[in-house]
């Protein structure tokens, strides 16, 4: 009876004064503990795309807030011309959107290379080692990611830490241009990025059946080879999932780029930004926005499937 | 697995802490450098400290983030927990897809569309229903407890899978109603997760720099945005000072943290066989 019970803990009667105010209008307190996260999400982050959406169909106007949806003979109108134009027109944007994907897929491939072979480390390692090396990856993660990248200003500046070193050890001459360029993006990228990555790697590793790779070897098969055939396929939601916790937020990053980057840097986060603090043109950082995420629906959907996949296994 | 393999991983592991940690350490080492150029040493000096302790503007932002994180998480803690609950504990109910894609979009959502989304709301609620009145703290906090959430509902998710449900039938059986067994039974065994949500959601609060500038109003400068205008402008030796601070104040909370879940998760399980032992006595 009371496994049943549990099930549906609602179908008890509710007490007090509430629960006969909240029975007597028909509201389970099923559906009112459901109602409240669910409202605020639907308030707070689905219909603010909507809005997104609906902006960026506007003209931009002169005002406070500057757009309108009205043109100059007052009608209502659909605006897709002006900002969705601007955005296949203009070099500049297909040039920084392509840009982001590409720089956010490698540095998704770089996280995975560095990332794999340390995850795979410390799932192998002892049981009390384990919590330890876990714990020394977490902690940077709950420092500052700004001040972390702001500490590679000081290793990558011409007169910083790495050129300062490599001049006294006269492996250099002069010293090598490292800050403002691509590369300090894709470093401040997969530095910032590494964590997620691992973790996820870490947790599917560390389940792993191991008596499956003794097996292997008892066959006769090398232990390099039983790495590719059976640890490599069987880790592939962890891959899956730590790769989409880099790609994802990495395509619209706007910091990184922003402080460790060139002019030449053209990522759509520093774009979008400009549009809309420096250009005041909101439809079109609307616009710029919409495309973003346009690109990302098939990875966000691999990474709520992979989620939910690696949480069941968990109960 | 083969000796050479392991070495290689061994190399590994030591490569990429130091990887991990360089940055973090080379802050802190020359934050306590007297030099006014960042990176030449000219000897130990706590002087960037004093400097900091004198610095009006760092000062109160890091005030107003300590505020505004404190009430983010909070707030996100209360509806993370409820919707990690909802998310275990009711398996199928109308829009049951939709929700579980909102409560983990925003933790990989690229902020500046976060932002931009949420500034747009704001402005158009303000057009149609008058609130919230123009930007500022509530818009901030509202912002923050949003995107906290889903960290919180994560960690409770988590938690509420491998909940034992038998002390909650217990509950039941001798006659609590879900209210009080929630209440009374539920949340005191989660309760180590929760103050951990209440963390993560506190220092991701704390950190956000670009979600706070979209949403943010005049007068509300937080400690991020304070150092990235200053950032920008090039290295400061105050902001490693300041950073230095950060990663000591969260360095000894994780530790403690930590520790502290620990030793309640051991204890609680110590209850838990004394309860069922007694329990079981009795029958």
């Amino acid at each position: 009876m009371a496994a049943t019970d549990i099930a549906r803990p609602s179908r008890l009667p509710a007490s007090g004064w509430i629960g006969i105010l909240l029975h007597r209008l028909g509201i389970s307190g099923r559906s009112l503990v459901i109602a409240i996260p669910f409202l605020w999400l639907l308030l707070y982050f689905f219909l603010p795309f909507l809005i997104v959406l609906k902006v960026s169909l506007a003209f931009i106007t002169i005002a406070q807030p500057p757009y309108t949806h009205f043109d100059s003979a007052g009608n209502f109108v659909l605006n897709i011309g002006d900002s969705y134009g601007r955005l296949v027109s203009d070099a500049l944007y297909i040039k920084a959107y392509l840009n982001s994907l590409m720089v956010a897929a490698i540095s998704t491939v770089l996280c995975l290379l560095i990332g794999y072979p340390f995850a795979y480390g410390i799932a192998r390692s002892g049981p009390s080692m384990r919590n330890i090396l876990l714990m020394l990856v977490i902690l940077p993660f709950w420092t500052s990611f700004l001040i972390r990248v702001y500490a590679w200003i000081g290793l990558l500046k011409n007169n910083g830490l790495i050129n300062d070193f490599l001049l006294w050890t006269g492996i250099i001459d002069s010293p090598i241009g490292m800050m403002n360029t691509n590369f300090a993006v894709y470093l401040g990228i997969v530095y910032s990025y590494l964590p997620f990555m691992i973790l996820p790697l870490y947790a599917n590793l560390e389940k792993m059946d191991v008596s499956l790779l003794e097996a292997a070897t008892d066959l006769g098969c090398k232990p390099l080879k039983a790495f590719f055939l059976i640890t490599v396929p069987l880790s592939v939601p962890g891959i899956v999932a730590g790769s989409m916790l880099v790609f994802i937020p990495a395509v619209g990053e706007y910091v990184i780029p922003e402080l460790l980057g060139g002019p030449s840097s053209l990522m759509i986060g520093r774009v979008l930004w400009g549009e809309f603090f420096s250009n005041r043109d909101w439809p079109t950082a609307s616009a710029v926005a919409i495309a973003v995420l346009l690109a990302l629906v098939v990875p966000l959907m691999l990474y709520q499937k992979y989620q939910d996949k690696e949480l069941e296994k968990e109960a | 697995m083969t000796n050479r393999l392991s070495w290689f991983i061994i190399f590994w592991l030591v490569a990429v802490f130091a990887f991990l940690y360089a940055p973090i350490i080379s802050v802190i080492v020359y934050s306590f450098n007297s030099s006014k150029l960042v990176t030449v040493w000219a000897g130990w000096s706590l002087k960037w400290y004093g400097e900091l302790a004198k610095d009006r503007q760092i000062i109160d932002a890091a005030v107003l983030s300590l505020e505004i994180a404190a009430i983010s998480a909070t707030l996100a803690t209360i509806l993370g927990t409820i919707a990690g609950y909802v998310l275990v504990r009711f398996p199928k109910f109308l829009g049951r897809t939709a929700f579980s894609g909102m409560v983990s979009a925003p933790l990989v959502m690229p902020e500046v569309i976060t932002g931009l989304s949420m500034l747009l709301l704001f402005i158009s609620m303000e057009q149609a229903i008058g609130w919230p009145q123009g930007r500022g703290l509530t818009t901030v906090i509202i912002a923050h407890t949003t995107f906290t959430l889903s960290y919180v509902a994560v960690v409770m998710r988590s938690r509420f899978l491998v909940l034992d449900l038998s002390l909650e039938e217990a509950a039941q059986d001798l006659g609590a109603r879900p209210l009080k067994v929630f209440f009374v039974i539920t949340l005191p065994i989660v309760a180590p997760a929760i103050v951990s949500g209440w963390l993560l959601g506190f220092t991701i609060s704390l950190d956000d720099l670009v979600i706070t500038s979209f949403t943010n109003g005049p007068g509300t400068s937080t400690l991020p945005m304070v150092v990235f205008s200053k950032v920008r402008l090039g290295l400061d030796p105050k902001i490693n000072a300041l950073a230095t601070i950060i990663i000591a104040i969260v360095s000894i909370g994780v530790i403690i943290a930590i520790a502290h879940m620990r030793r309640v998760e051991r204890q609680r399980q110590r209850d838990e066989q004394m309860a069922i032992r007694a329990i079981a006595a009795k029958a």
